[in-house]
Protein backbone atom coordinates (compact mmCIF):
# COMPACT_ATOMS: atom_id res chain seq x y z
CA UNK A 1 0.00 0.00 0.00
CA UNK A 2 1.43 3.27 -0.08
CA UNK A 3 2.40 5.21 2.38
CA UNK A 4 3.23 8.66 2.72
CA UNK A 5 6.10 11.12 4.80
CA UNK A 6 4.13 14.18 5.99
CA UNK A 7 7.58 16.70 6.05
CA UNK A 8 6.24 18.90 8.70
CA UNK A 9 3.20 20.89 7.27
CA UNK A 10 4.82 22.64 4.78
CA UNK A 11 1.05 22.94 3.01
CA UNK A 12 0.16 25.55 5.45
CA UNK A 13 2.82 28.39 4.73
CA UNK A 14 3.91 28.14 0.73
CA UNK A 15 1.59 26.17 -0.84
CA UNK A 16 -1.21 28.98 -1.20
CA UNK A 17 -3.26 27.48 -3.49
CA UNK A 18 -2.10 28.53 -6.77
CA UNK A 19 -5.51 28.39 -8.85
CA UNK A 20 -8.13 29.86 -7.16
CA UNK A 21 -11.47 29.73 -7.87
CA UNK A 22 -10.77 27.80 -10.87
CA UNK A 23 -10.40 24.30 -11.70
CA UNK A 24 -7.58 22.90 -9.57
CA UNK A 25 -4.67 21.73 -12.00
CA UNK A 26 -1.98 19.04 -12.01
CA UNK A 27 0.59 18.37 -13.76
CA UNK A 28 1.92 14.63 -14.38
CA UNK A 29 5.63 13.68 -15.07
CA UNK A 30 6.17 10.20 -15.57
CA UNK A 31 7.74 8.41 -18.57
CA UNK A 32 5.18 5.08 -18.16
CA UNK A 33 2.19 5.54 -20.31
CA UNK A 34 -0.27 3.44 -18.36
CA UNK A 35 0.84 5.31 -15.26
CA UNK A 36 -0.11 8.49 -17.14
CA UNK A 37 -2.97 6.79 -17.67
CA UNK A 38 -4.08 5.61 -14.57
CA UNK A 39 -3.35 8.97 -12.87
CA UNK A 40 -5.17 11.55 -15.42
CA UNK A 41 -8.29 9.08 -14.21
CA UNK A 42 -7.44 9.20 -10.57
CA UNK A 43 -7.18 13.03 -10.44
CA UNK A 44 -9.93 13.89 -13.05
CA UNK A 45 -12.33 11.50 -10.73
CA UNK A 46 -11.96 14.53 -8.31
CA UNK A 47 -12.28 17.18 -10.95
CA UNK A 48 -8.93 18.41 -11.60
CA UNK A 49 -7.59 19.72 -14.66
CA UNK A 50 -4.66 17.39 -15.97
CA UNK A 51 -1.66 18.09 -17.51
CA UNK A 52 1.52 15.44 -18.74
CA UNK A 53 5.03 15.37 -18.83
CA UNK A 54 7.14 12.52 -19.92
CA UNK A 55 10.31 12.94 -18.07
CA UNK A 56 11.61 15.77 -15.58
CA UNK A 57 12.95 17.94 -18.51
CA UNK A 58 9.35 18.30 -19.77
CA UNK A 59 8.21 19.07 -16.74
CA UNK A 60 10.84 21.70 -15.76
CA UNK A 61 9.96 22.78 -19.64
CA UNK A 62 6.58 23.25 -19.16
CA UNK A 63 6.95 25.10 -15.89
CA UNK A 64 9.24 27.83 -17.45
CA UNK A 65 6.84 28.92 -19.88
CA UNK A 66 4.73 29.94 -17.82
CA UNK A 67 1.96 26.98 -15.98
CA UNK A 68 1.05 26.96 -12.94
CA UNK A 69 -0.09 23.55 -11.39
CA UNK A 70 -1.28 23.24 -7.49
CA UNK A 71 -0.17 19.48 -8.24
CA UNK A 72 2.74 17.66 -9.01
CA UNK A 73 3.15 13.58 -9.34
CA UNK A 74 6.70 12.88 -9.66
CA UNK A 75 7.95 9.63 -10.85
CA UNK A 76 12.21 9.40 -9.70
CA UNK A 77 13.05 7.04 -12.99
CA UNK A 78 13.18 8.80 -15.80
CA UNK A 79 15.12 8.89 -18.84
CA UNK A 80 16.48 12.72 -19.83
CA UNK A 81 15.97 13.91 -16.41
CA UNK A 82 14.77 11.91 -13.13
CA UNK A 83 12.32 13.16 -10.71
CA UNK A 84 15.25 14.08 -8.29
CA UNK A 85 16.52 16.33 -10.37
CA UNK A 86 13.76 18.30 -11.82
CA UNK A 87 12.09 18.84 -8.46
CA UNK A 88 15.38 20.77 -7.11
CA UNK A 89 15.58 22.15 -10.29
CA UNK A 90 11.57 23.73 -9.80
CA UNK A 91 12.10 24.39 -6.07
CA UNK A 92 15.47 26.79 -7.09
CA UNK A 93 13.24 27.81 -9.98
CA UNK A 94 11.04 28.85 -6.34
CA UNK A 95 7.76 26.75 -7.88
CA UNK A 96 5.56 26.47 -5.05
CA UNK A 97 3.26 23.90 -5.94
CA UNK A 98 2.57 21.09 -4.03
CA UNK A 99 4.45 18.22 -5.61
CA UNK A 100 4.42 14.42 -4.55
CA UNK A 101 7.16 11.61 -5.46
CA UNK A 102 4.79 8.63 -6.95
CA UNK A 103 8.12 5.46 -7.04
CA UNK A 104 8.26 2.10 -7.45
CA UNK A 105 11.47 1.90 -5.50
CA UNK A 106 10.16 1.60 -2.20
CA UNK A 107 11.82 3.25 1.06
CA UNK A 108 15.40 2.79 -0.46
CA UNK A 109 15.64 6.31 -2.25
CA UNK A 110 13.06 7.82 -0.03
CA UNK A 111 15.14 9.98 1.72
CA UNK A 112 17.30 11.93 -1.19
CA UNK A 113 14.13 12.12 -3.08
CA UNK A 114 12.26 13.69 -0.13
CA UNK A 115 15.74 16.25 0.37
CA UNK A 116 15.12 17.34 -3.51
CA UNK A 117 12.04 19.15 -2.22
CA UNK A 118 8.85 16.73 -2.34
CA UNK A 119 6.14 17.51 -0.11
CA UNK A 120 5.09 13.87 0.16
CA UNK A 121 6.54 10.39 -1.07
CA UNK A 122 4.45 7.94 -2.28
CA UNK A 123 4.80 4.03 -3.44
CA UNK A 124 2.77 3.37 -6.86
CA UNK A 125 0.57 2.29 -7.30
CA UNK A 126 -0.90 5.24 -6.04
CA UNK A 127 -4.57 4.00 -3.90
CA UNK A 128 -7.52 6.45 -4.77
CA UNK A 129 -7.69 7.10 -1.29
CA UNK A 130 -4.25 9.00 -1.04
CA UNK A 131 -5.28 11.17 -3.58
CA UNK A 132 -8.62 12.27 -2.27
CA UNK A 133 -6.38 13.32 0.79
CA UNK A 134 -3.99 15.28 -1.89
CA UNK A 135 -7.01 16.91 -3.63
CA UNK A 136 -8.51 17.93 0.38
CA UNK A 137 -5.80 19.58 1.33
CA UNK A 138 -5.18 22.17 -1.33
CA UNK A 139 -8.86 22.54 -1.26
CA UNK A 140 -8.45 23.29 2.40
CA UNK A 141 -5.54 25.31 2.09
CA UNK A 142 -7.41 27.62 -0.25
CA UNK B 1 -27.51 -16.67 -22.11
CA UNK B 2 -30.08 -14.72 -19.99
CA UNK B 3 -29.01 -11.60 -18.41
CA UNK B 4 -28.83 -12.45 -15.19
CA UNK B 5 -27.06 -15.35 -16.23
CA UNK B 6 -24.32 -13.65 -18.03
CA UNK B 7 -24.06 -11.62 -14.57
CA UNK B 8 -23.69 -14.06 -12.30
CA UNK B 9 -21.01 -15.85 -14.95
CA UNK B 10 -19.19 -12.62 -14.80
CA UNK B 11 -19.06 -12.05 -11.26
CA UNK B 12 -17.96 -15.87 -10.88
CA UNK B 13 -15.05 -15.49 -13.16
CA UNK B 14 -14.14 -12.26 -11.90
CA UNK B 15 -13.90 -13.58 -8.13
CA UNK B 16 -11.70 -16.44 -9.35
CA UNK B 17 -9.58 -14.16 -11.56
CA UNK B 18 -8.98 -12.53 -7.88
CA UNK B 19 -8.81 -15.62 -5.54
CA UNK B 20 -6.22 -17.33 -7.99
CA UNK B 21 -3.74 -14.21 -7.54
CA UNK B 22 -4.02 -12.79 -11.46
CA UNK B 23 -5.54 -10.02 -10.57
CA UNK B 24 -5.47 -7.76 -7.36
CA UNK B 25 -7.09 -4.93 -5.53
CA UNK B 26 -5.33 -2.15 -8.55
CA UNK B 27 -7.62 -3.76 -10.78
CA UNK B 28 -10.82 -3.28 -8.53
CA UNK B 29 -9.35 0.23 -8.45
CA UNK B 30 -8.98 0.58 -12.56
CA UNK B 31 -12.89 -0.18 -12.30
CA UNK B 32 -14.02 2.12 -9.63
CA UNK B 33 -12.26 4.47 -12.18
CA UNK B 34 -14.26 3.75 -15.03
CA UNK B 35 -17.59 6.04 -15.35
CA UNK B 36 -19.37 7.68 -17.69
CA UNK B 37 -16.86 10.05 -18.92
CA UNK B 38 -14.67 7.28 -19.16
CA UNK B 39 -16.38 4.05 -20.47
CA UNK B 40 -13.79 2.37 -21.73
CA UNK B 41 -10.96 2.98 -19.37
CA UNK B 42 -10.20 -0.58 -18.13
CA UNK B 43 -10.12 -1.85 -21.86
CA UNK B 44 -8.09 1.27 -22.62
CA UNK B 45 -5.37 0.95 -20.19
CA UNK B 46 -5.43 -3.00 -20.36
CA UNK B 47 -4.84 -2.43 -24.24
CA UNK B 48 -1.67 -0.29 -23.39
CA UNK B 49 -0.03 -2.69 -21.12
CA UNK B 50 -0.85 -5.65 -23.60
CA UNK B 51 1.22 -3.52 -26.07
CA UNK B 52 3.91 -2.67 -23.64
CA UNK B 53 4.27 -5.77 -22.46
CA UNK B 54 4.70 -7.28 -25.79
CA UNK B 55 6.85 -4.71 -26.82
CA UNK B 56 9.38 -5.26 -23.31
CA UNK B 57 9.13 -9.27 -23.82
CA UNK B 58 10.37 -9.00 -27.41
CA UNK B 59 13.57 -6.53 -26.15
CA UNK B 60 14.09 -8.86 -23.47
CA UNK B 61 14.38 -12.02 -25.73
CA UNK B 62 16.21 -10.30 -27.78
CA UNK B 63 18.83 -8.60 -25.24
CA UNK B 64 19.06 -12.32 -23.17
CA UNK B 65 19.85 -13.84 -26.69
CA UNK B 66 23.04 -11.44 -27.00
CA UNK B 67 26.49 -13.41 -26.58
CA UNK B 68 27.48 -10.66 -24.01
CA UNK B 69 24.20 -9.87 -22.16
CA UNK B 70 23.58 -6.39 -20.63
CA UNK B 71 22.22 -7.19 -18.03
CA UNK B 72 22.25 -3.46 -16.75
CA UNK B 73 19.43 -3.12 -19.79
CA UNK B 74 18.06 -6.47 -18.73
CA UNK B 75 17.27 -5.24 -15.40
CA UNK B 76 15.95 -1.56 -16.98
CA UNK B 77 13.26 -3.83 -18.96
CA UNK B 78 11.97 -6.15 -16.30
CA UNK B 79 11.71 -2.50 -13.78
CA UNK B 80 9.56 -0.92 -16.58
CA UNK B 81 7.48 -4.66 -17.07
CA UNK B 82 6.87 -4.48 -12.98
CA UNK B 83 5.69 -0.88 -12.87
CA UNK B 84 3.03 -1.79 -15.84
CA UNK B 85 2.28 -5.06 -14.36
CA UNK B 86 1.57 -3.12 -11.14
CA UNK B 87 -0.33 -0.18 -12.36
CA UNK B 88 -3.22 -2.61 -14.04
CA UNK B 89 -2.78 -5.13 -10.65
CA UNK B 90 -1.59 -8.07 -13.07
CA UNK B 91 -0.40 -9.58 -9.80
CA UNK B 92 1.52 -12.76 -11.15
CA UNK B 93 2.89 -10.61 -13.79
CA UNK B 94 4.55 -8.67 -11.22
CA UNK B 95 5.99 -11.14 -8.85
CA UNK B 96 7.62 -13.11 -11.51
CA UNK B 97 9.55 -9.52 -11.64
CA UNK B 98 11.42 -10.12 -8.16
CA UNK B 99 13.29 -12.88 -8.86
CA UNK B 100 14.39 -11.95 -12.44
CA UNK B 101 15.84 -8.86 -11.12
CA UNK B 102 17.79 -10.83 -8.49
CA UNK B 103 18.91 -12.91 -11.32
CA UNK B 104 20.43 -9.96 -13.14
CA UNK B 105 21.64 -8.83 -10.25
CA UNK B 106 24.11 -12.38 -10.10
CA UNK B 107 24.31 -11.72 -13.96
CA UNK B 108 22.82 -15.30 -14.53
CA UNK B 109 21.87 -15.80 -18.12
CA UNK B 110 20.54 -19.22 -17.55
CA UNK B 111 18.12 -18.30 -14.72
CA UNK B 112 17.22 -14.93 -16.20
CA UNK B 113 15.72 -17.57 -18.86
CA UNK B 114 14.04 -19.17 -16.89
CA UNK B 115 12.57 -16.43 -15.46
CA UNK B 116 11.71 -14.75 -18.95
CA UNK B 117 9.92 -17.91 -19.87
CA UNK B 118 7.92 -18.33 -16.86
CA UNK B 119 7.02 -14.09 -17.24
CA UNK B 120 6.36 -14.75 -20.53
CA UNK B 121 3.85 -17.66 -19.73
CA UNK B 122 2.01 -15.40 -16.30
CA UNK B 123 1.51 -12.45 -19.08
CA UNK B 124 -0.34 -14.84 -22.02
CA UNK B 125 -2.08 -16.22 -19.11
CA UNK B 126 -3.27 -13.15 -17.62
CA UNK B 127 -3.94 -11.84 -21.14
CA UNK B 128 -6.13 -14.71 -21.88
CA UNK B 129 -8.48 -14.15 -19.08
CA UNK B 130 -8.70 -10.51 -19.50
CA UNK B 131 -9.91 -10.96 -22.43
CA UNK B 132 -12.51 -13.63 -22.10
CA UNK B 133 -13.63 -11.25 -18.95
CA UNK B 134 -13.92 -8.60 -21.82
CA UNK B 135 -16.21 -10.74 -23.79
CA UNK B 136 -18.46 -10.93 -20.73
CA UNK B 137 -18.84 -7.83 -20.63
CA UNK B 138 -19.41 -6.98 -24.17
CA UNK B 139 -21.98 -9.62 -23.87
CA UNK B 140 -24.06 -8.71 -21.18
CA UNK B 141 -23.78 -5.16 -22.13
CA UNK B 142 -25.34 -6.59 -25.82
CA UNK B 143 -28.13 -8.67 -24.00
CA UNK B 144 -29.43 -4.76 -21.90
CA UNK B 145 -27.40 -5.56 -18.69
CA UNK B 146 -25.27 -3.65 -16.35
CA UNK B 147 -21.54 -4.95 -15.21
CA UNK B 148 -21.68 -5.75 -11.95
CA UNK B 149 -19.30 -4.63 -9.40
CA UNK B 150 -17.06 -7.16 -7.43
CA UNK B 151 -14.92 -5.96 -4.32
Amino acid sequence: MSSSYDVSSSLNNKNANLNVGKKLKALIVDDDPIVRMVHKALLKKFGMETHEAKNGQEAVLTQRSGACFDLILMDLDMPVMNGRQATKELRDMHVCSLIAGVTSLGEAEKKSFMDAGLDYYYQKPLAIDVVRNLVEKIKDDA
Amino acid sequence: MEVGQLQRSFVEYMTSLFREGFLDAQFSQLQQLQDDSNPDFVVEVVSLFFEDSERLLNDLTMALDQPNVDFKQVDAHVHQLKGSSSSVGAQRVKNCCVPFRNCCEEQNTEACLRCLQQIKQEYLLVKNKLQTLFELEQQIVAAGGAIPMVQ
